[in-house]
């Protein structure tokens, strides 16, 4: 009776862990499917046979790529978004956490100017007036336009500001008995106690700069300004997606016009920085998350 | 206002008043300007870039043409919005939203929850481990890169449809057949989403007490009882937040995705709110009537949210700040 038991509870187990690796699997499944795609011969791609492994294995994709020039000049627009913007998110986060983690003692306007921040967060003009906006301060085509829009995060701001508040205070007595400053004290005591908080905080907003579209289609008016996500939405998805969808008539053209290994590689180029963080954000982000639910 | 509180308060807080007489400290709050000084940046860019787009809401009530702006353009009132109603698209745009998000929240909702009770129940640690690591990893990538990735695979001659032929199913259209389109949307943003949405679960099924198992199991409880009688209901508080504050996402049926996955061919299953916004005001320049459509959202929207999240502070002390 007690050895049935285990039996079954031990094949139990073997299935369940058998569903674990599936669902893991199928994860990643289509990461991998493209990658193999991006290094096989374009033949074996056009005529669908590559599967999880590249067939006729050849660099002819990344040869391209190195070659093009928009390409690569999108895929630097990114990086230099990516830096400019991270930048700015990490000070503007770090700048007003600061205060407003202060209670409204200390802090007199501290609440005025965290309703401020809710309210923006909760509601917005939406895209046209923002479109509008940018587009009457001159900053089309400007690389400003991608990242001062989204200087302030908000939601960072909250979430660091909950973690600063739950640093023990007698730091901060300490530090104003020995005439430490505001400054000082966030600089060189607040911000290095808290430094997986705002890894987190700050690699969040890097993936969301490296990651975001939207604005380079509406705010960049030509190819060679465009990010390179915004790149690869415009002549990689929609040329993809239009084929997808366009009558069979010409879908058998359009299917040989396209170049599967050259838009597989593009897109996995454009993972890759994504992969090199991710062990590091996956070393902080659960706790970055779970971050929000602090209490006083 | 809180200037009285704190005066009813000093004369109980002595150290204040001896922080006072220290030279060089004049006032009962230090370093105010800093404070402020230290906000300033990002309220100003805050105010630029949120609070004057929120002025331009007002072309909602216009017929507004660029050239002449805000202030010149004719008020309509809001025969926008009417104009809106009368279209024969809006109740396809309507319910095509309705029903993405409301799909999206509850298939993200119960998948992520079966998901992180099964592999709660692994032991290897070093193994749930990488199965976490591998299965949060979509959701970094963007539908950019999902919908590149997909379209290929779900090509009429794709693997997927390579693989359906196995068993003798397809070829299906999945990006162009209006039948099946919703339901690759609603499926490949559980693919994308299931797990790093079981976090908060897991988070949750860790702080359930082993003795309680322990206890179970010598009661006699098996697994499935033990999911029933103990996992499920302490993780009822948890699901019910989670419910709740996903009520005000329930008009977003995810812009990012459909408008990188749909074509002309399947907007009559998948056009929603935010991309219909998209073609009428920025491609099509009708200014005013988009900024209508996307206001009203946002306020129902906003309405939405204020009532999720009282209700959630109400029944379960939640609060972001």
């Amino acid at each position: 009776m007690v050895r049935s038991q285990t039996i079954s509870a031990k094949i139990w187990y073997a299935l369940l862990i058998v569903v674990m690796v599936l669902i893991a699997l199928t994860s990643i499944a289509p990461i991998v499917h493209t990658v193999a795609v991006s290094f096989s011969h374009k033949a074996y791609a056009a005529a669908g046979a590559v599967s999880f492994w590249p067939k006729g294995f050849n660099l002819y994709a990344y040869k391209q790529i190195v070659a093009d020039s928009k390409f690569l000049h999108s895929f630097m627009v990114s990086v230099e978004r990516v830096l400019l913007g991270g930048a700015i998110n990490f000070l503007m986060t770090v700048l007003m956490a600061y205060p407003l983690s202060r209670t409204s003692e200390q802090f007199g306007g501290r609440n005025a100017y965290m309703w401020f921040l809710i309210f923006t967060m909760l509601f917005s003009g939406g895209v046209i007036p923002l479109y509008i906006l940018v587009k009457s301060l001159g900053l089309f085509d400007s690389i400003w336009a991608l990242v001062l829009p989204s200087a302030v995060p908000v939601f960072n701001v909250i979430l660091l500001m909950n973690f600063f508040r739950g640093i023990p205070k007698e730091l901060n007595e300490a530090g104003s008995m020995d005439g430490a400053g505001p400054w000082y004290m966030l600089f060189r005591v607040y911000i290095p106690l808290s430094l997986p908080s705002i890894a987190t905080v700050t690699l969040f907003s890097i993936v969301g700069h490296w990651n975001s579209f939207f604005d380079g289609m509406i705010f960049m008016r030509s190819v060679e300004h465009y990010p390179l996500q915004t790149y690869i939405q415009q002549l990689v998805v929609q040329m993809s997606i239009s084929t997808m969808a366009s009558d069979p008539n010409k879908y058998e053209l359009m299917r040989q016009l396209s170049d599967q290994t050259l838009n597989a590689a593009k897109i996995v180029v454009a993972v890759v920085p994504v992969l090199v963080v991710y062990p590091f954000l996956q070393k902080y982000f659960i706790q970055g998350i779970l971050l929000g639910s602090v209490k006083e | 206002m809180t200037g009285k509180a704190e005066q009813t308060r000093l004369p109980v807080r002595p150290q204040t008043e001896l922080s006072e007489t220290r030279p060089g400290k004049k006032s009962k709050k230090p370093f105010q300007a800093h404070y402020h000084l230290m906000l300033m940046p990002g309220i100003i860019l805050l105010l630029i870039f949120s609070i004057i787009p929120m002025f331009g809401l007002l072309m909602a009530f216009q017929d507004y043409k660029i050239s002449k702006g805000i202030f010149g353009s004719p008020w309509v009132g809001l025969e926008n919005v009417t104009y809106f109603f009368e279209l024969s698209d809006s109740k396809v745009i309507i319910r095509n939203t309705l029903f993405l998000a409301i799909s999206k929240i509850v298939a993200n909702l119960i998948v992520p929850l079966v998901f992180a009770v099964l592999l709660n129940e692994v032991r290897q640690r070093a193994f749930k481990r990488t199965v976490q690591t591998i299965v949060y990893l979509p959701h970094f990538l963007s539908w950019v890169i999902l919908a590149g990735i997909f379209s290929e695979l779900l090509l009429t001659d794709g693997i997927v449809n390579r693989m359906l032929e196995v068993f003798g199913i397809g070829p299906i259209q999945f990006l162009g057949d209006n039948r099946v389109f919703p339901y690759i949307l609603i499926g490949s943003d559980v693919w994308k989403e299931f797990g790093f949405n079981t976090i908060i679960y897991l988070a949750a099924l860790a702080g359930i007490d082993p003795h309680l198992y322990e206890a179970a199991s010598i009661d006699g409880a098996g697994w499935r009882k033990q999911t029933r009688l103990i996992t499920l209901p302490l993780l009822r508080a948890t699901i019910i937040l989670l419910a709740t504050l996903a009520i005000g996402n329930i008009l977003n049926a995810g812009f990012d995705q459909i408008f990188n996955m749909y074509s002309p061919i399947v907007y009559e299953s998948s056009d929603v709110i935010d991309t219909y916004v998209y073609r009428a005001g920025i491609l099509d320049g009708q200014y005013g009537f988009a900024t209508a459509i996307g206001l009203m959202k946002s306020v129902i929207a906003f309405v939405l949210i204020i009532f999720s999240y009282s209700l959630a502070y109400k029944y379960a002390n939640y609060r972001i700040f």
